[in-house]
């Protein structure tokens, strides 16, 4: 950059890009980053959208209990958009608390597994040796087993270690903890190769000559020719780690009932299954597919723009 | 005058793309007879390849034949469905690649690539198919080829695959055989053998080939004559003696100039200042133009007819080899 | 050849060391089994002596020795949850889940390679359109989500299978199968749907992505440039070259079958080993968690050395003896 360029003309440019230009191209991709939106903005103001707070004991009125969507109850008279689950908590709210949790679990999972594995993964790239033996023999060894299940590994070893009263109250950290250790690899698989690629370049080698420090040129250097790769691996990591929040919760080794995620709604909702009670699964599965899908169609999307030769 | 065996007429290739649609191949016109060797030379992106693929029906989409003729021994082939051309490849015309590395499938021995493409094309048993690929390994110069028929193409150096790949080109006897850049991949002391091999098999069988390629010395020493291909459009054509000793388009004149052998003699090579345009940034008129030190208004403004010359053709208002024989013809 | 053969059993055992310690470490630093295994109303003195049952009053280097020498006989000790041997817990279960791994690797692996193939040669036809578009979907679905549905549609609507368990079960000795009962081949639908149809969208787009980069080669350029007829060139040319890749990632795929089985498993209530396992994470079950990683572990590895030996039966650069130029 030799001239300041406005914000406006950096608009501008963004606006002209190819990535836009194939974003503007690609329906699906617009609808998608649009759900996603919404989804996310719905998240973050449940405490002001939702129409009850479902942690609030005073809020809640035993006699909703089963009130059918869009039906007045027949003691209280209330309506539910989505209506109630068994304590007469409203659907609709506790979706949007529920989303707040999968949301957050899955952002700072992801943020957790990028930090660990960029980290992890330029120190292999750039030092070598037996640096980058150890941290490559150890993403092979967890590579060999699904991350699922290394995430349900680390999430019972944690457990284990956290004292049985504190368990309910950690149990979220402890879902973002198995869910980034469980996810870093392919970040430091990613960062390493170009890592090797790029520490043989003219102007890393120049760098070096003149003194620059180490970190200093991983972090100007190298690191921004990873940025796209990590771009795409992290939208798809994002929607695995939603999913893999929403799967540990279903099987109930992930957030407790006192801090629904969406996936324990869908555990709850699965008990009511088969007595008729259809809304109290069909809804919070429905966001969180949405959720999912449309993440994925992002990454899809934003993998194909990127690397236009695998289309 | 006998049927050329490829005659390309006005042929127009074009390319959709966001920014407007390109034509990597422009108007191009040119005959190749039985036994003669066509050398079709310009810069990457001239379009040379392009023609090629497009004269054997294997245009990656989105390009596509706009308009203009491609007529095989008389038959007109621009326009034929996909089977029917694909009956004739291989068959009435073959085509050889750029590098011979990556031209051949790595899972299949060679005997399985030749058998598979004689019995393709020729009705013939199995085991006849096989002494004709033991014959075609032998043709072009392949020890033992007996013995060596049940090889995966990695056991084979790269001039020694470039041959295997002459060979599958040729082992169904096609007419045509287009050469695309059959050298550059090579090291320097195979690509003398492989031209040879190229010019005796021209000669002996009277195949007519189109050697397509950026390196004037192999043209030199391998065509007939020569197609002089700059921004897709033909610069000039002419027997190769004239071309290179005595050219008529400025383009060609600085590309023998640029030429260590074409200039023996000259104390120092010349350039050419500047570089092709891009096929969307074409100038109006001729797209020699903005880079030719003999350009004028009338230049600028028309790309100008393709005349006659004393030595063929050639697409400028201002030959320089002579004043042109007559006016343009087409 | 052999000398790459024993690399790979070596470093096959590195993992195995690695493992291991991952288990040991469990059993040494995780949680106080105690504490789990005994309700709230405990004496000193029941501690005392679960603990001496459970060893877990032997000094350190005792107990690492006993656990490696043990975990090489296949004994883990007693479950803190059940009191009972691990080893006979997991041969009790694993008959179910290897069965079941079984159908619905074998449905994922002849749908994907299918499936894939076809939507890599007719790319931009209407139908690969909407097999790719829902097989998105597929992909982006929770398994567990695809499992409700099964159950909600086949079960709870149309009352046709079981919605849980594994039917009637005839008892081998050694191993129970469900294979030969009406009621177990009922009960073993809808789960090998459900764990087969994920690894199957996977595999259908692993092997779309190696056909479509394998059909841009030169040397399918270069079949087509001599006539050659487009279905040899899907399918001799292309396939073949595509199966050398798909190979790999294909049989890590089918690992993954049993470790995604857990979810299934407490899906259907299938009485296998992933819901003996998710039930040992959620009381912290360690001698349950540990054998089960143990053993998923030796899984694994098996099946990354044959994919190994299927290499060398399919790509003939490898089987060559490497003379020099590598490859």
């Amino acid at each position: 950059m030799t001239t300041q360029k406005t914000s406006q003309s950096r608009l501008a440019r963004a606006w002209d890009s190819d990535l836009a230009y194939s974003f503007r191209k690609t329906p699906v991709a617009v609808v998608s980053a649009v759900i996603v939106l919404v989804l996310i903005l719905g998240a973050v103001l449940a405490p002001w959208i939702a129409p009850l707070n479902p942690f609030d004991p005073a809020s809640l009125n035993l006699m909703n209990g089963f009130t059918p969507p869009s039906t007045p109850n027949a003691f209280t008279g209330e309506t539910f958009v989505m209506g109630t689950d068994d304590q007469g908590r409203d659907v609709f709210s506790t979706i949007l608390f529920g989303m707040r949790i999968s949301l957050f679990v899955g952002f700072s999972a992801v943020f957790l597994a990028i930090i660990l594995g960029v980290t992890l993964g330029l120190l292999a790239g750039y030092l070598g040796g037996w640096v980058e033996t150890i941290i490559m023999r150890v993403a092979d060894i967890q590579l060999t087993f699904p991350s699922i299940m290394v995430a349900m590994l680390i999430f019972g070893i944690a457990k284990g270690v956290t004292p049985p009263e504190y368990r309910d109250q950690m149990a979220i950290w402890v879902l973002i903890l198995a869910i980034g250790l469980s996810d870093w690899v392919q970040f430091a698989r990613v960062v390493r190769g170009a890592t090797l690629v790029e520490k043989n370049k003219e102007y890393v080698q120049a760098a070096r000559l003149i003194g620059r420090s180490p970190v200093a040129i991983m972090l100007r250097h190298i690191l921004p020719n990873v940025l796209n790769p990590v771009l795409v691996i992290a939208t798809i990591s994002l929607a695995l780690a939603i999913i893999a929040e929403a799967t540990l919760s279903f099987l109930g080794v992930g957030a407790p009932p006192t801090k629904p995620s969406l996936g324990t709604l869908i555990r709850i909702g699965q008990e009511y299954m088969f007595s008729g009670e259809w809304w109290i699964l069909l809804f919070p599965a429905v966001t969180l597919l949405a959720l999912a899908l449309s993440i994925n169609l992002l990454g899809d999307w934003l993998r194909d723009a990127l690397n236009p030769r695998l289309r | 005058m006998e049927t050329p065996i490829l005659s390309v007429r006005n042929l127009v290739v074009e390319i959709p793309t966001r920014h407007g649609i390109l034509r990597p191949v422009d108007n191009v016109s040119y005959d190749i007879h039985a036994g003669e060797i066509l050398g079709v030379v310009g810069e990457s992106g001239a379009g040379k390849s392009m023609t090629g693929n497009a004269v054997i029906g294997l245009l990656n989409r989105p390009a596509h034949i706009k308009s203009g003729e491609i007529l095989l021994s008389g038959q007109p082939i621009h326009s034929l469905s996909g089977d029917a051309l694909r009956r004739l490849r291989g068959k009435r015309m073959g085509m050889i690649f750029q590098d011979p590395l990556t031209s051949l499938n790595p899972l299949l021995t060679v005997g399985e690539q030749l058998t598979e493409t004689i019995m393709e094309h020729l009705d013939v048993s199995y085991a006849q198919a096989l002494d004709r690929a033991v014959a075609a390994l032998d043709e072009v110069g392949i020890p033992a080829a007996r013995a060596r028929i049940n090889s995966y193409p990695h056991e084979f150096s790269g001039g020694m695959r470039q041959r295997v790949v002459i060979a599958l080109a040729l082992c169904a006897e096609p007419e045509l055989v287009i050469a695309d850049e059959p050298t550059t991949a090579l090291d320097v002391s195979v690509q003398a053998q492989i031209i040879a091999l190229l010019k005796r098999l021209c000669r002996e069988r009277g195949v007519a080939v189109m050697l397509v390629t950026h390196d004037m010395g192999v043209i030199a020493e391998a065509a007939d004559r020569v197609a002089v291909m700059y921004a897709g459009r033909l610069a000039e054509l002419g027997p190769v003696r004239d071309v290179i000793l005595n050219a008529d388009h400025p383009y060609t004149a600085g590309l023998m100039a640029s030429t260590p052998l074409a200039s023996q003699g000259q104390k120092r090579l010349r350039q050419i200042p500047g570089s092709m345009p891009r096929l969307g940034q074409l100038p109006m008129g001729c797209a020699f133009s903005p880079r030719c030190e003999f350009a004028q208004d009338k230049c600028k403004q028309d790309p100008g007819p393709t005349r006659e010359t004393c030595n063929g053709r050639a697409a400028c208002w201002f030959p320089l080899s002579s004043t042109a024989k007559q006016e343009a013809t087409q | 050849m052999l000398a790459y053969i024993l690399r790979r059993v070596f470093q096959s055992l590195i993992v195995l060391l690695a493992v291991g310690l991952v288990a040991f470490a469990m059993f040494n630093f995780v949680g106080d089994p105690v504490d789990n295994m005994l309700g709230q109303e405990r004496t000193q003195a029941d501690i005392e002596r679960l603990r001496q049952q459970l060893g877990l009053d032997q000094p350190f280097l005792v107990q690492y020795w006993k656990f490696l020498e043990q975990a090489a006989q296949g004994n883990f000790g007693l479950s803190y949850r059940q009191g009972r041997p691990v080893a006979d817990i997991l041969a009790e279960r694993l008959p179910a889940t290897l069965e079941l791994a079984l159908v619905s690797g074998i449905l994922a692996l002849i749908g994907g390679v299918v499936l894939g193939i076809f939507t890599a040669i007719r790319r931009s036809g209407v139908a690969a359109n909407v097999i790719m578009t829902v097989s998105l979907v597929g992909v982006s679905l929770p398994t567990f989500l695809i499992g409700v549905v099964l159950i909600y549609v086949f079960s709870v609507e149309l009352g046709w299978l079981p919605s849980f368990g594994r039917g009637e079960v005839v008892d081998l000795g050694w191993w129970s199968t469900g294979f030969l009962t009406v009621s177990g081949l009922k009960a073993l639908i809808l789960p090998a749907i459900m764990l087969g149809l994920y690894q199957m969208t996977l595999i259908m787009r692993l092997v779309r992505t190696e056909m479509l980069e394998v059909l841009r080669m030169d040397y399918i350029r270069f079949a087509r440039a001599r006539g050659i007829r487009e279905k040899s060139i899907n399918f001799k040319h292309a396939l073949k070259n595509t199966l050398v890749p798909v190979i790999t990632i294909t049989g890590l795929q089918l690992g993954s079958i049993i470790a995604f089985a857990i979810i299934t498993e407490t899906v259907f209530q299938w009485p296998g080993v992933g819901l003996l396992f998710i039930n040992a994470v959620q009381f912290v079950d360690i001698p349950v968690m540990a054998a089960y990683l143990m053993m998923i572990s030796v899984m694994f590895v098996a099946i990354n050395l044959i994919v190994d030996m299927l290499y060398f039966a399919i790509d003939p650069r490898l089987r060559l003896d490497r003379k020099g130029g590598g490859h």
